[in-house]
């Protein structure tokens, strides 16, 4: 069996192609559930129902989405200039610290002055922690990859000792949390009385945003010539290093607003789980969505519905939630064959 | 018409091969006799390559069947090619540098990791197929050592290793000196004396009647012409590649003005195998074209790299227009109103999946009027584009098609375009038409010669000596990163110039 690359793919293939993976992925999803002794149209209904069945649901489904947008972004702008940024999960903690120190009383400002400045601060924490490693690989050539998924566990410890030690609630019992954030540094609500706060809000601009950054700007020009032909984008005068430090910079920026706005947003307070590995699916989340700004939104929906879908589902059907895992993975793996595929021909022989 | 009675090695019966829309082997058949030379010629995009491949086993035709030595071929088999006897040396080499010339030879005949893999016998049968081809290498040395001519007979060592009986060469002259090339012209003399066939693709029309018994002409796809090489000419098979008369570009008179770049003493350094810059001395001129010959891998790439701004001199002076240079790079050398023409267009050139337009201004994106405030202005860079591609005859659907889409010559156009339009003052040409069929040539080195006429400076880089001969005003030899002196046009033979080109003319004219 040999690959053909295909040279203009038609737009059946393209679009027909992801169509495919995913009616694959409910079809797996459903062997499975048989397997684990359900109906398996019944946990699909129960996982699309848990998801968006009701009110209640599909603003945890929303809630859920929000961090993942944006780690979703980091990874998706840093990707389309193969900056390969593993550490969104880092930046995420970097960014919810920033939040808690300036957020539980160290500045006593109305929320209008206090929002802003705790997300920009945020934003450049989790920026600083993607400068050290762009530097090491524009300077020296050190492999991001590498250095950036080290320092998720370094900053992750770190957080832990901060958690033990200066940042501790003295109420907290011994529990490793920090206190809670005071009335003015919690974000808002987006309607009275619904459980969905502004973050979901900032998420969406933020997908805009990166959107018009990405096609409409200078910088996103270069990003993505850097991304796509280094090489020729030296030749042709762009600045590829400072290029590269831009991106994380911004790469860096998004996915410590995940932190701020989980922080700010939903809990109030730092614990050490505050993230269940959102920066890692962010990385999911960018792929499925071919690394488009605006499809990170839709993706992160789908990652979300199917994470909030599966809990309620397992409670109603008797299923385990690591379905949820599994379709996820099933999902990517699909889909990178499903793009793969849009390339390249099969031929055999 | 001599009839050829030998026995027929290769039967290619009504080969075709689609890749989408394009037809790129349209019902192909030919024939190749025992002891024959066939030269496959055709512009590139004829199909040459596409049916070398289909032959080779690298595609799988979709009509027609190939016959070795009366056996059909599994149609997308290398092994099965490789084990009727079918050998190709391809236009960039399959070895590995870092092994010997030997190892190379015996790579994927034997298991390396048997102690002595019976080293002694291939040694003995290699120095045996060296005596009877004429090809001599040294069998103990790293191939990353050798030249490229020399890599080239241990991928023709390695053939014959395999007990190939037919010998592809494709483009085989394009990295050799003209002495070089008299030498792989007597090996396949003496391969054909033994019986074994060729397949030689050129577009190198007097190396095609020098070596050839017959020719076989692609074009568009079709076999359009199929020949006794004794009853053609050159010209002849220039109009049967193109199906037009071939206009060669007519020379005027030029006349040099003020050193636009000058270079004293400029030494950069190596680059792996490949010398950098030996103290070199240069003068670009105003309204003159400098050509510099040279086999590949001389050091021409640190020169075009110095002067495209993608590196700076280590010692020695590099001065505009007689002013100093300082922070050089490809933004100061674009600033300098340098144009470049890279070597290889699809990899520095442009950006395979960036649209016209976005290639266009892939220069220029950071001036007025394409980009304000940090702000692209689309629109401007579609015009742009859109000029570039009437003024300058690029094919294509229009300008938001994806560059990888076209064929080489109307991405060339493009680049040529968006580096004119700038009216620069100097033009630095590197291996302008490599690759390109002789209407996208012409039209190339007519635009050169427009520039030069409005005064620019140029410099042309190429590896075609033919090329260099026609179109340069005054001519520079490079051999291994040293530049020779100026030759004025026509004042040293081929011959003379292959002298230099080997390197051998430095040590008397330092």
């Amino acid at each position: 069996m040999r690959l053909e690359p295909i040279a203009n793919p038609a737009l059946t293939r393209r679009l027909g192609l992801p169509a495919l993976a995913l009616a694959g992925t409910v079809v797996i999803a459903s062997l499975l559930a048989m397997i684990a002794g359900a109906q398996p149209f019944s946990v699909l209904g129960l996982i699309l129902k848990g998801a968006f069945g009701s009110k209640f649901a599909t603003l945890e489904t929303l809630n859920r989405a929000t961090p993942l947008i944006f780690t979703g972004l980091a990874v998706a702008v840093a990707f389309r200039a193969k900056l390969w940024n593993i550490g969104a999960e880092a930046q995420l903690y970097m960014g919810a610290v920033v939040t808690v120190v300036l957020g539980t009383g160290a500045l006593a400002w109305p929320a209008a002055a206090l929002l802003p400045v705790m997300a920009v601060a945020a934003m450049l924490a989790g920026a600083l922690v993607l400068l050290v490693p762009t530097f090491l690989k524009t300077r020296f050539g050190v492999d991001e990859v590498v250095t950036t998924l080290l320092l998720n566990f370094i900053v992750l410890l770190w957080v832990s000792m901060l958690l033990e030690g200066p940042l501790k609630d003295p109420m907290g019992l011994g529990w490793p949390k920090s206190a809670r954030l005071i009335e003015e540094a919690r974000l808002p609500r987006i309607i009275d009385g619904l459980r969905l706060h502004w973050g979901f809000g900032l998420a969406l601009i933020s997908a805009a945003v990166v959107w018009v950054i990405q096609r409409r700007t200078t910088l996103g020009y270069e990003m993505r010539a850097v991304g796509l032909n280094a090489g020729a984008a030296r030749f042709a005068g762009i600045p590829v290093n400072a290029t590269l430090i831009k991106t994380a910079l911004l790469s860096g920026g998004l996915a410590a607003l995940a932190g701020f706005s989980e922080v700010a947003g939903l809990k109030g307070n730092l614990t050490l789980d505050i993230s269940p590995g959102f920066g890692y699916t962010g990385i999911i989340v960018a792929m499925l969505a071919l690394l488009n700004p605006l499809g990170v939104v839709v993706a992160a929906l789908f990652v979300a519905g199917i994470f909030v879908g599966a809990d309620s589902m397992s409670r109603a059907a008797g299923v385990p939630t690591y379905l949820a895992d599994i379709m996820l993975a099933v999902a990517l793996l699909l889909m990178v064959l499903a793009i793969m595929l849009t390339k390249f021909r099969v031929r055999r022989g | 018409m001599t009839l050829n009675t030998a026995p027929i090695v290769l039967r290619l019966d009504r080969i075709t091969k689609r890749f989408g829309a394009l037809t790129a082997n349209d019902a192909i058949s030919f024939e190749l006799r025992q002891g024959e030379v066939i030269a496959l010629l055709g512009e590139n995009g004829a199909g040459k390559t596409t049916l070398m491949n289909i032959l080779f086993g690298h595609y799988t035709p979709d009509a027609g069947s190939v016959e070795v030595f009366g056996q059909p071929l599994p149609p997308g088999n290398p092994r099965a090619a490789l084990e009727a006897g079918v050998g190709m040396v391809h236009q960039h080499f399959t070895l590995a540098d870092n092994m010997s010339v030997l190892e190379n030879i015996v790579l994927g005949t034997a298991s390396l990791w048997r102690p002595g893999f019976g080293r002694a016998a291939a040694r003995r049968r290699i120095e045996t197929l060296m005596q009877d081809y004429g090809l001599r290498v040294d069998m103990e040395a790293e191939v990353g050592a050798l030249s490229v001519g020399e890599r080239q007979r241990v991928e023709i060592l390695k053939a014959l290793y395999r007990e190939a009986r037919i010998l592809i060469l494709d483009e085989p002259t394009a990295v050799l000196t003209p002495q070089e090339t008299e030498d792989l012209f007597a090996t396949m003399r003496r391969a054909v004396a033994r019986g074994l066939s060729v397949i030689f693709i050129s577009h190198k029309l007097h190396e095609v009647t020098a070596i050839s018994s017959r020719v076989v002409v692609l074009r568009h796809g079709r076999l359009v012409a199929e020949a006794q090489t004794a009853d053609t000419s050159a010209a002849q098979l220039a109009q049967m590649m193109v199906g037009a008369e071939v206009a060669t570009p007519k020379v005027r008179q030029a006349t040099p003005g003020a050193v636009r770049v000058a270079l004293r003493g400029v030494t950069t350094p190596d680059r792996g195998s490949a010398p950098g810059l030996k103290a070199v001395d240069l003068d670009l001129r105003a309204g003159q074209i400098t050509g510099l010959a040279g086999v590949s891998g001389n050091g021409q790439a640190a020169l075009a790299d110095l002067i495209g701004g993608l590196i700076a001199p280590a010692s020695g002076a590099l001065r505009l227009s007689d002013a100093p240079v300082t922070g050089w790079s490809p933004r100061a050398a674009l600033a300098a109103r340098i144009a470049r023409i890279p070597e290889d267009r699809h990899k520095t050139g442009t950006i395979a999946d960036f649209d016209l337009t976005e290639n266009a201004v892939l220069e220029l994106y950071a001036t007025a009027p394409f980009s304000r405030r940090g702000w692209m202005n689309w629109r401007a860079a579609r015009d742009f584009a859109q000029k570039v591609i009437t003024g300058y005859d690029v094919r294509c659907p229009g300008p938001e098609t994806r560059i990888r889409l076209l064929s080489g010559g109307n991405m060339q156009k493009l680049i040529l375009g968006r580096v004119l339009e700038t009216t620069p003052d100097v033009v630095l040409a590197n291996q302008p038409v490599r690759g390109l069929d002789i209407g996208a040539l012409t039209y190339v080195h007519e635009q050169l010669l427009a520039a030069r006429d409005r005064g620019a400076a140029v410099l042309l880089i190429s590896e075609d000596l033919d090329e260099v001969t026609a179109l340069s005003d005054v001519i520079h030899v490079i051999s291994e990163g040293r530049l020779s002196p100026a030759f004025d046009r026509g004042a040293l033979s081929v011959a003379e110039l292959g002298v230099w080109m080997a390197g051998e003319g430095f040590d008397h004219a330092a």
